[in-house]
Order: C-alpha cells, then sequence, then structure tokens
C-alpha cells in the first residue's frame, strides 16, 4: 500500500516507479473528475521567495478547485526575510498557520531546509536549479496522455541542458522507464556528467548531438527548453548560441505521427508560433496539467487517497 | 636515532596520525579541533617516506581519536594510518576509512547551496566509482569530487 500521508515532495529522485505512477493516476482521475470539496477546510501556505507566474497560480488554483483555502506571498520583500529572518524561522511559523506549504526559492536545498522546519508537508515548487518535482510529474503526464505510455520511448531534450532543472529531473525520472534519450545542445550547454552517470547507471541509451534536424524523425516526444539569456556572465557568448535552435512547422515534416512537442514554459524563440497550429504542439496542454498534478500531490500528501 | 625521531618527538599516551598526504596536517589539526587541546600536539611535515616520498604527521598527546573522528581524517588523507599509543607502546594500530555520510566537516562547494546561507548542518553521502570518491550534498543534491572540496567547518 502506498502512503504520501505528510511526506514532503522534494525531489523525483526519491520517488520509485510504482509511486510515480500512482501521482499520475490519480492526476489522471482529476482530470476527468473534478473533487471540489475534497479539500474543503485546508489551508495552503504557498511560498515564493522567487518571482513564478505558471507555477504559483498553478499551486493556488489548484487548492482552490478543491475546495481549500490560500495565504502566502509572491515576492520576499514582504515578509521578515527581508529583516533578516532564516528560512528555517519563517518556515516554522508559517507551517504553523497552514496544513501544506507549497515553496519556491533561488537557493538549492531550500525546500529540504524548510522540510526539516515544518511538520506540515512541503512541495518544493522550485530551489535554484536543483529540483522542480511538480513540473516533472506534469511532464510525465502529458507524455502518458499523448503516447498512452511510459515505457521505452524515444525523447530528444533541446537546448539549455546545462542549467535547465525541469530537464535533469525528467531525465532521472524517465531512468526508470527504459527511455532512449537524445541530448541536443550547444556544446558549452550540454546535458551534465552526473546525469548522464546516472543514465549509465540505469542503462538507459543516450547520445549528445548538436544538431536538431537530424534527430527529429527519430523521437516520440521532443522536449525544447528556453537557453537562460541570465545564466551567461558574458552576453557575447549568450548571442552565439541563443538562436542555435528555432523548430518551425516546416521542420516537422517527416516526424513520427504520434510526436508531441514539449516546452515547459515560458519559451522564447526556441518554437515558433507556426507551430502551435500543428497536431505536434501540446505544451499548452502541458502546463495545464500542471493544475491536475498539483491537485493530485495536495490531496495524496493531505491522506485524501 | 633517526633525524626523524629527533624531529617529532615520542609520546607516552595518546594517538600518532602516521602517513598523512604532504601538505594536508593543518587541514586536519583543524577539522580535529586540535588547536583547543589543551595537551601537546606534535606536527610533521614533509617527512621523508619510503613509501609516499613525503608526508605528514601528527602526534597527540593524552587523546586518543575516536572512531569517527579518525573517519574525518579519511577524507583529507585516505591513506593515513592511525596510531594508538600507551606507555610509549603502539597498541592499536589501523587504516582510516572514508565512512558513508560526513556531517558538518565538508562546506558545499555549491555557491547557491542553502547550506551556505543558513546556520546549519552539512550532511553528504559518499559514492564511490570505482576507485573515485565523490560527495554527494543532502540539500542542494550536486555532486562533487574530493578536489572539488575546498572548506571545511571548523
Amino acid at each position: 500500500m502506498l502512503t504520501f500521508k505528510n511526506r514532503d515532495i522534494l525531489s523525483i529522485k526519491e520517488f520509485t516507479k510504482e509511486e510515480i505512477l500512482h501521482v499520475l493516476k490519480v492526476a489522471s482521475a482529476l482530470k476527468k473528475k473534478p473533487q471540489p470539496k475534497l479539500l474543503d477546510g485546508y489551508v495552503l501556505g504557498s511560498c515564493f521567495f522567487e518571482p513564478s507566474t505558471r507555477t504559483r497560480l498553478s499551486f493556488e488554483t489548484a487548492m482552490q478547485r478543491l475546495g481549500g483555502k490560500v495565504i502566502g506571498f509572491a515576492d520576499p520583500n514582504v515578509t521578515s526575510t527581508k529583516k533578516g529572518e532564516t528560512l528555517y524561522d519563517s518556515i516554522k511559523i508559517i507551517s504553523q498557520y497552514a496544513d501544506v506549504i507549497a515553496m519556491r526559492h533561488p537557493l538549492e536545498g531550500a525546500a529540504r531546509r524548510a522540510a526539516e522546519a515544518s511538520e506540515k508537508p512541503i512541495i518544493n515548487g522550485g530551489d535554484g536549479a536543483n529540483q522542480h518535482p511538480s513540473q516533472t510529474f506534469l511532464d510525465l503526464l502529458s507524455i502518458q496522455e499523448t503516447q498512452k505510455k511510459l515505457e521505452n520511448l524515444s525523447i530528444a531534450f533541446v537546448g539549455d541542458l546545462k542549467y535547465g532543472r525541469t530537464v535533469h529531473s525528467l531525465a532521472q525520472a524517465l531512468c526508470h522507464f527504459n527511455s532512449r534519450v537524445y541530448c541536443v545542445a550547444p556544446e558549452m550547454l550540454q546535458m551534465p556528467e552526473y546525469i548522464l552517470d546516472e543514465f549509465k547507471l540505469s542503462r538507459i541509451k543516450f547520445s549528445l548531438h548538436s544538431e536538431l534536424e537530424p534527430i527529429l524523425p527519430k523521437v516520440d516526444i521532443l522536449y525544447m527548453t528556453r537557453i537562460q539569456a541570465e545564466r551567461f556572465g558574458d552576453p557575447a557568448e549568450y548571442e552565439k548560441v541563443k538562436n542555435a535552435y528555432v523548430l518551425t512547422a516546416a521542420m516537422l515534416k517527416g516526424v513520427k505521427s504520434n510526436l508531441k512537442i514539449l516546452h515547459p514554459l515560458p519559451r522564447v524563440n526556441e518554437v515558433a508560433p507556426d507551430v502551435d497550429a500543428t497536431p505536434y504542439a501540446y505544451y499548452f496542454q502541458e502546463a495545464e496539467n500542471g493544475l491536475y498534478v498539483r491537485e493530485a500531490l495536495f490531496g495524496l500528501v493531505l491522506g485524501k487517497f | 636515532m633517526t633525524p626523524q625521531e629527533l624531529l617529532v618527538s615520542a609520546i607516552k599516551d595518546g594517538t600518532v596520525i602516521d602517513h598523512i598526504t604532504a601538505g594536508r596536517a593543518l587541514k586536519i589539526i583543524r577539522v580535529l579541533r586540535l588547536p583547543d587541546h589543551k595537551k601537546v600536539v606534535t606536527v610533521g611535515l614533509n617527512l621523508p617516506s619510503r613509501a609516499m616520498g613525503h608526508k605528514d604527521l601528527i602526534k597527540v598527546e593524552g587523546r586518543e581519536l575516536t572512531p569517527e573522528e579518525a573517519n574525518e581524517v579519511a577524507l583529507l588523507a585516505p591513506e593515513a594510518s592511525i596510531n594508538i599509543i600507551k606507555n610509549y607502546k603502539v597498541t592499536k594500530k589501523f587504516k582510516v576509512q572514508i565512512p558513508q555520510t560526513i556531517e558538518r566537516v565538508v562546506v558545499c562547494p555549491n555557491p547557491k547551496c542553502i547550506t551556505n546561507f543558513e546556520r546549519m548542518t552539512t550532511l553528504f553521502s559518499v559514492k564511490r566509482y570505482g576507485t573515485v570518491i565523490k560527495l554527494s550534498c543532502k540539500y542542494c543534491e550536486k555532486i562533487f569530487e574530493q578536489e572539488e572540496i575546498k572548506d571545511y567547518n571548523l
């Protein structure tokens, strides 16, 4: 019997394959049949120490759609953090007001530290470049929904594979599903060595590429990412790679009929607007899935499933 | 009497940490907080060694290192050996071993790790990739090779 009650959701690495599949099953069920009274009387502490639009709004909407209420902040400048209060103390207090906390923080490991302070479950909505597990669950739900399975799929990660936390978390989760992984990136932004080590340990077949077009006909899932200007110290280096991969509708001739394009969003110019109208685009539905996955996580850690 | 023994005198009771990688003794002294030790601590740096070329050596009068302390030494000097001395005689001799986890001692090299911003204890798990030893931070989840560890909590 799987139990998620009072569990912190900090890192995708802490979930077994069975547990991942259970989260996806609950999320799919909530997508089909909303439960507007499930969390009546519960309060979410929404603690965003770093700006976020999609993630914060989808956590808050998820709680409200299950009948719960939301307290919190979207700007740490309005909290005692500005006065020098430690994260530990801030979370200790907030956990006395809320039943569950969803948080984002610019420092890596912040969610785990918060979990040490809180007796209520913490859901990590992103800690620096480290983990963003609810994003991984929604990516997996989108893959499962469109491909009718998770096992034995070919997946290309494209863009900034070095710094993208959503890429790292999804890559780690795919180690459970015998994927074939193509890493498409400029050399300076290739997949970090520690992720490649995990592929090797899990016997995941992978290859590194700098050209996107030869890979397109081979894959079931194309996971596009933004090249993040803020990661580059030298603007000239960013200029060299910023337009490295621009996917257009014209490039999609000859792809597999089941191909779906995912993107954690926001996009800049790496997916041209003319791709939106193709049957391959799935990034907007993927973002919507965030709502059901976060509803599922709240329901699970509060002991409702 | 060899020149080496002249440089580093014998102790009656205590611990000799021998075969320390040359250049690491001063860090070990800080990690083990030996400056706070009220009795004699003798240090030898760059002593000639048949097996290692050069080595460092520390003698601590009146204190027997615990296995946990010996393991802390292992991180800095994986080849080190510990000799427990009683009445000028070696009564126990063992090689240090790298533990499964390392608490407090290591400062996380990731400048964006929460442990470098809050007053808290660091915790690393030790992962072995063949002969290479890597440390994984419990908090930021980054993995480091030993050479990347620059600072220690003292």
